[in-house]
């Protein structure tokens, strides 16, 4: 079973662009990325998108579809009725290299600058003792596939790029509280959380959290967390305010 | 914007380069950056992405934290059964040995696996494996894996960074570069072959098509496997052989080029998905392959050499899983090629699911709870892409081509292949999983040999004086290789992609899971014709991240790769692991100690030659029992076995 789809890809570089049409066919059990495979394969072999894995575990073929942040490989074209226009284009926090492909060194940027886990003193390769119930706080943040959704989505920064200096964005505050709920890790990361990765600037609007193709609860799980952690060094507004409207 | 026909080099010089940012180049790395060298990292994809995120069921090592009964020998054992004793016993040794303190290491980087309910890292069951071994994090192990590396080489690089001021002073990742070519020294026609040492690489960055070289005295190959080779594989696009194919450019040798895993489970519907893998934890933990009757069919293909280790019932199989030590585990966990041979033959004989698998059923045997906690990908991945609930029914999968078991010939101490400074590591080496690989042996595998190939690279260079020059015409010659796409294309070549369908299409119907002579012969002619139009292909538009340009250039790696397994797999008369002939049907104890060594011919062909395995060391020989051994071994190689001495002393 096979119909016929009505896409809509940027095309363009760091120059600039625009929205191409193009006619094309889609079958059963087809997904996004599948389509623009075949865009390459037809009418347009130097069509560029970044893929890996296809199966939602690496995180390469992020873009915005109709609109939304979403992986290529893991949005089935079911989802759409069979006259919608279907747009795809670039992340757009990042910049643009060429067509869905963005520079998403920002990220590779921030993670360097989170220390790394601190290893306990005195504990020897293979003494490691640790509870599952302690590790799974840290392993939900861990299956984190480096999509850059979040980050693309952050309003922090999606539409301030002034603010990319001075925050980190959702996916390394999120490293930073996987860090601090570690069991064993042995350094202390709350003055940098907020100082050097730009805590503050986050007012759990909790976009990031919506995006997450792995589900994982960014803003409750690991932000908000890190905030309390935080505050009793520090005065948050958003920590305050957020006490007074989400406590029970 | 880099021109069409913009030669420029950018220029680096490093210590050591490792090629490839899986698990293995990333243990590499870190171990090259450790023994004090300046490492470069080079990686076809973004740094964190490469295919071992796409492991799912854990790391094998005998810790023994699930079974105090396991040690190395156990496992050793293991991986040499698995690989029907045609593995490169050494490699079999050092990894079985060294297998558990490279996880433990992980955990002082950061790593957090499942635990026991001691606290100490969590072991599961998986095919071949004697105990329940695979060190895991739910069913995303490599994620686990490749985070974790890629934080210590973060971590590495803050150690720089304080020193320095510079997070790349000493290790730098070169991501999204794609490496088109090894320079030797005297590669030259009729340059001496002693002579030929590694000087460096080439290649270009995906985002804007720039040239690069790396000068370096070592370099260290983890490109991993070849599986973009067939129409239905698990693997992702840059599983194109490159290492194989550079390797053997550079004039080192392949061996067991015929092995190539077939994974048993694999997404059959829908046809978008088709060969996505379906982890074997799902069997490990309790899942089961049935037919259409509803037959539970493994029970009917249990080999001969593996009759003592297998259930024979159902109620034993069931028996297994709570009280392993007094039942025999069930025929769903023989190895990979025994299993994908029997969904092959059920499926053949008209027993097979609607889209041509068998069903994988979990549904049936554990609590939905428990799946979701044991199998949250494996429930994602159906949910999300084939709207199966695989806690209410069960799996389609189907054989998958999944890894390739032979690779480039290395020492197994250092790693080294035949041309000096050359090491490979992972996937793309050979030998040390013999004719088929257990599964959970990959990620240990790595680690293991990463390391070594690390330690190996860093010593090598240690011992080198000057290092060795790169040619000025070869670096002339890589340029004009890169760029004859474009030139090709005012002459009217053919669509890449075209001519990669028509690569997939051959190896999977004339060289696939069940192989036939006169089919094979066909492959080998078809493939002629495709090298010729491989040299031709050519590309539209310009170099800046143009994915047919990449695909043109990825092409005649998988061809010469295709030719090696082609005319390897042609050349074995007998069926063993990874290598079934229809018209060879068993194995052959004259074939075990046999290996088939391909060396590259100029750009396109490749010449196949034997060679003899090294036997085994006595002390190693004499872990198994003869019975066992005289499966496998002719009577003449029998004879250093302890019970034969023991006979006549």
């Amino acid at each position: 079973m096979s119909h016929w789809h009505h896409f809509r890809v940027w095309r363009g570089d760091a120059d600039g662009g625009e929205l191409v049409d193009y006619p094309v066919e889609v079958n059963e059990g087809e997904v996004v990325l599948d389509i623009i495979h075949r865009l390459q394969q037809t009418e347009a072999g130097d069509l560029a998108v970044r893929w890996n894995c296809k199966a939602g575990k690496c995180g390469s073929c992020s873009a915005e579809i109709n609109g939304r942040p979403r992986l290529m490989c893991m949005t089935r074209m079911s989802t759409f009725a069979d006259d919608e226009v279907v747009t795809v284009t670039p992340l757009r926090t990042f910049p643009v290299i060429r067509d869905l492909v963005t520079d998403v060194e920002y990220n590779y940027v921030k993670a360097r600058e989170v220390p790394a886990f601190a290893p306990p003193a005195g504990v020897a390769p293979g003494e490691y003792r640790m509870q599952q119930v302690d590790v799974e706080r840290s392993q939900e943040f861990r299956k984190c596939i480096e999509c850059y959704l979040c980050q693309n989505t952050c309003h922090a920064v999606r539409d301030h790029e002034e603010n990319k200096a001075a925050f980190s964005g959702p996916r390394y505050l999120m490293r930073i509280a996987e860090l601090d709920m570690h069991p064993l890790d042995a350094a202390d990361r709350r003055d940098l959380a907020q100082e050097e990765h730009g805590l503050g600037y986050c007012n759990i609007t909790k976009c990031c959290t919506e995006v997450c193709p792995e589900h994982i609860k960014i803003t409750d799980n690991a932000i908000i967390p890190l905030k309390e952690r935080v505050v009793d060094r520090k005065y948050d507004p958003v920590v305050w305010l957020g006490n007074k409207l989400f406590r029970r | 914007m880099t021109d069409q026909t913009d030669r420029t080099v950018e220029q680096h010089s490093y210590d050591v380069v490792v090629i490839g940012a899986g698990g293995a180049g990333l243990r590499a790395a870190i171990e090259a950056r450790l023994q004090g060298k300046r490492v470069a990292i080079i990686s076809k994809s973004l740094f964190g992405k490469a295919h071992t995120v796409m492991a799912e069921g854990g790391c094998a090592a005998a810790m023994g934290n699930a079974n105090p009964n396991d040690n190395w020998q156990v496992h050793y054992r293991d991986t040499m059964r698995g690989g029907k004793f045609l593995n490169n016993w050494r490699m079999a040794e050092l990894h079985a040995k060294e297998a558990p303190d490279r996880v433990w290491e992980l955990e002082t980087y950061g790593a957090l696996f499942d635990r026991t309910k001691d606290g100490k890292i969590s072991q599961r069951n998986f095919g071949g494996h004697t105990y329940p071994r695979l060190a895991h994090v739910g069913d995303r192990t490599g994620l686990e894996l490749i985070r974790t590396l890629q934080q210590k080489i973060v971590s590495l690089q803050q150690d720089d960074h304080k020193v320095t001021g510079d997070y790349q002073a000493n290790l730098r990742v070169f991501h999204e570069c794609t490496i088109t070519e090894l320079f030797t020294t005297s590669s030259g026609p009729g340059a001496p072959e002693e002579d030929r040492r590694i000087a460096g690489c080439f290649g270009y960055f995906r985002n804007d098509g720039r040239f690069v070289r790396f000068d370096a005295p070592a370099i260290v190959m983890a490109t991993g496997g070849v599986g973009k080779s067939y129409q239905v594989t698990s693997n992702s696009w840059e599983y194109t052989g490159d290492g194989h194919a550079l390797a053997l450019r550079a004039g080192a040798t392949l061996i067991n080029m015929e092995f190539l895993q077939f994974h048993p489970t694999g997404m059959v519907w829908p046809p978008s998905v088709k060969g996505i893998l379906v982890t074997e934890s799902v069997r490990g933990d309790g899942g089961v392959l049935r037919n259409s009757e509803g037959k539970r069919f493994m029970f009917d293909y249990i080999p001969d050499v593996f009759k003592e280790q297998y259930a024979t019932s159902e109620e034993e199989g069931d028996r297994w899983y709570t009280d392993p030590d007094n039942n025999r585990r069930p025929p769903e966990l023989l190895p990979r090629d025994e299993v994908a041979r029997a969904i092959n033959s059920e499926v053949k004989a008209g027993r097979g699911s609607p889209h041509g698998g068998v069903f994988l059923d979990i549904a049936s045997r554990l609590k939905p709870e428990e799946i979701l906690k044991r199998l949250p990908s494996m429930h994602h991945q159906f949910k999300e892409l084939a709207d199966v609930d695989i806690t209410k029914e069960p799996m389609e999968v189907g054989p998958t081509c999944h890894y390739v078991m032979g690779g480039i010939e290395v020492d197994p101490d250092s790693g080294m292949s035949s041309v000096p400074g050359l090491f490979a590591a992972g996937e793309c080496s050979g030998g040390m999983h013999g004719s088929n690989r257990l599964g959970g042996n990959s990620l240990s595998d790595l680690l293991v040999f990463g390391r070594r190939c690390g330690l190996g690279a860093a010593e090598y260079v240690d011992t080198l004086g000057a290092p060795p020059q790169v040619a000025s015409g070869d670096v002339e010659a890589a340029i004009e290789r890169a760029l004859l796409p474009f030139s090709s294309a005012t002459d009217g070549g053919e669509n890449p992609f075209v001519v990669q369908l028509e690569l997939q299409k051959t190896m999977h119907e004339l060289v696939g899971i069940i192989r036939k002579a006169d089919e094979m012969e066909m492959a080998l002619k078809k493939l002629e014709d495709i090298a010729a139009r491989t040299r031709t292909v050519s590309v539209e538009g310009h170099r800046e991240f143009n994915p047919g340009w990449h695909l043109a250039l990825d092409l005649r790696n998988m061809l010469l790769v295709s030719l090696c397994v082609g005319k390897a797999a042609l050349e074995r008369q007998e069926s063993r692991g990874g290598h079934t002939r229809d018209d060879f049907p068993v194995m052959d104890s004259d074939w075990r100690h046999v290996l088939l060594v391909c060396r590259g011919l100029g750009e396109d062909d490749v010449e196949l030659t034997r060679k003899e395995q090294v036997p085994m060391r006595p002390e190693l020989f004499d872990l198994f029992e003869l019975d066992e051994l005289k499966k496998y071994y002719t009577g003449e190689e029998l004879g250093g076995h302890r019970a034969g001495q023991g006979e006549t002393a």
